[in-house]
């Protein structure tokens, strides 16, 4: 079977407020950038377009029916995964393994900015009978974050630390509208929202569209010098009942690094990777999904942070893009947007620090309240 | 047919429903957007507020796209410029209905018509709404005229065209 390349991204938008374009404007924007940089032309040198969206975030039934023309897709073979980025990158994947195409584009894209009831549409993704009543995104997550910090004997300056290095690191990348010089301190004197969870844990919501043209090994090897090749994938969803889950581990992220692990021959998570891009909301996030990662234990996680491991500079680096804390909350499209920032970063045009970097990982959370998720093993 | 009488299972009754006999849980949201229209959107939007409807021109294919697209879905490419086109078309499909979005009966008739506008392309243009014209009398191909609202009861959305009418000649 043939290997799989990302052979192209793009990108648009990736900012709190997007009134310029509309989402089609957006995604013709990215898309364009994507075609560009992987030297094709979308209308003859594409197999298969998939979009990931969802109709709740757009505002649109059915909204699939939307997207082809700006992706040059018209009257092709065009699909909608209503998931995250990662999971539409993942049926990519499959469809060029399976030899049933050679050329396919993943978009996903955010216009959060046009939702004006946010916390409704995420209401409506808790179970109806037992927990909707008492429950908000936020909710669902402060309970989560208690029990983890409280099993790993945790302080609260740990996930601070995170939000603090995360809005660092997106300083270095002018894709992150976020990123800032954040002391721990004005982490921790941001407001309470639900306890332990504070304003500044929450990464806010942004506009954006991402897309990656995916390629066979013989088409990559013609068609760009610097193939990134997905070396494996892996999904996996945990329960839906937030009052049934173990909050002390990310199973979903457990589950899908295993099965990638697995494809990727990869024995060693701690040592294997230059960098690693996990979703890093609410800074205990990160944490906890190093740990599912088996790049770090229940042991060492807490030091591994303390003396700064996980920095862009350090033996680790984890999310040098800024991560979601820097870049923003862009819904469906978290997941690609990190698989676009690890790309750059391969090819050598993220941070200067990590030019040479050749083993990447990207894991993504579909966010509150799910516990689904998906990862993606990445090389040059 | 089947009469009903002879179909297994056990009626529900519309009082029982209403009643909450059965377990159910209710739950309402009012879910609110607002989209950007973006450029090309906008400015056919812009447009309508001065009675002028708008195209866009693709320089290689030649279109001229109604309503205007900011990109040209066959050349997979920006569209160049703006094109006033002409406020008339033709009937290119339409039906009478008789019914509202919830079944209940119309005191009169909507006629609904796809209108190809005079100036795009073949087969470009737009939805709308026909008038002052009987529903018998209406016929695919026939020549029609947009009626505007008054120049200050325009917002810039698709119904400050009132409807469209048969175009006398």
């Amino acid at each position: 079977m043939t290997k799989v390349a990302i052979i192209g991204v793009g990108y648009s938008g990736y900012a709190p407020l997007t009134p310029h374009m509309s989402f089609k404007e957006m995604m013709f924007e990215a898309s364009k950038r994507a075609y560009t940089d992987a030297g094709i032309n979308p209308r003859t040198d594409v197999g298969s377009f998939i979009c990931c969206e969802e109709d709740l975030w757009e505002g649109i039934s059915i909204t699939d029916e939307y997207v082809p023309d700006q992706l040059g897709g018209a009257q092709r073979a065009v699909c909608t995964v209503s998931d995250d980025g990662l999971v539409g990158l993942i049926n990519g994947y499959m469809q060029i393994k399976s030899g049933l195409t050679d050329v396919v584009v993943v978009e996903s894209h955010s216009k959060l900015s046009n939702v004006l009831s946010q916390g409704d549409v995420t209401r409506m993704s808790f179970e109806p009978y037992y927990e909707r009543p008492f429950l908000t995104a936020e909710t669902a997550v402060a309970l989560e974050m208690r029990r983890y910090m409280f099993e790993r004997e945790l302080d609260d300056d740990i996930p601070a630390m995170v939000v603090a290095k995360n809005k660092k690191n997106g300083l270095g990348n002018p894709r992150a509208p976020y990123s800032a010089i954040l002391s721990m301190d004005e982490v921790l004197s941001s407001p309470m929202v639900c306890e332990p969870l504070r304003k500044a844990h929450i990464p806010e919501p942004a506009d954006g569209c991402s897309v990656t043209v995916l390629a066979s090994e013989e088409k990559a090897r013609i068609l760009v010098d610097q193939p990134v090749w997905i070396r494996g994938v892996g999904w996996f969803s945990d329960t839906p009942w937030v009052s049934q889950r173990d909050f002390s581990k990310a199973v979903y992220a457990e589950g899908s690094s295993k099965m990638a692990y697995k494809m990727a021959g990869v024995n060693t998570p701690a040592k294997h990777f230059d960098f690693i891009e996990v979703d890093d909301s609410y800074g205990y996030k990160e944490l906890q999904h190093l740990e599912a990662l088996g790049v770090y234990t229940k042991e060492n996680i807490k030091r591994a942070v303390e003396v700064g491991e996980t920095d862009l500079r350090g033996p680790l680096p984890v999310n040098p893009s800024g991560g979601k804390i820097s870049l923003g909350d862009m819904v469906e499209a978290n997941g690609l947007v990190r698989v676009v920032e690890a790309v750059l970063t391969l090819r050598g045009q993220g941070p200067r620090s990590l030019r040479g970097a050749k083993h990447a990982l990207v894991q993504s959370w579909r966010g509150p309240p799910t516990a689904s998720g998906s990862t993606v093993i990445l090389e040059v | 047919m089947e009469s009903k009488k002879t179909l297994p299972g056990t009626p529900i009754t519309g009082a029982e429903w209403e009643n909450e006999v059965y377990s159910f849980r209710k739950h309402s949201v009012q879910l609110r957007y607002a989209w950007d229209a973006g450029s090309a959107v906008s400015g056919f939007l812009e447009g309508l507020k001065e009675g002028r409807i708008l195209g866009r021109r693709c320089n290689r294919c030649m279109r001229v796209l109604v309503p205007p697209r900011a990109f040209c879905e066959r050349c997979f490419r920006s569209t160049d410029e703006w094109v006033e086109v002409k406020d008339t078309g033709k009937i290119n499909t339409y039906s009478v209905s008789y019914v509202n979005n919830d079944a209940s009966r119309r005191d009169k008739p909507l006629i609904v018509a796809v209108i190809e506008i005079d100036g795009a392309s073949p087969g470009m243009g737009f939805l709308h709404v026909l008038g002052e014209v009987e529903p018998s009398k209406v016929h695919v191909d026939m020549k029609v005229k947009a009626v505007w609202k008054p120049r200050d009861e325009r917002v810039g959305a698709i119904t400050d065209i009132k409807y469209f009418k048969p175009l006398e000649v």
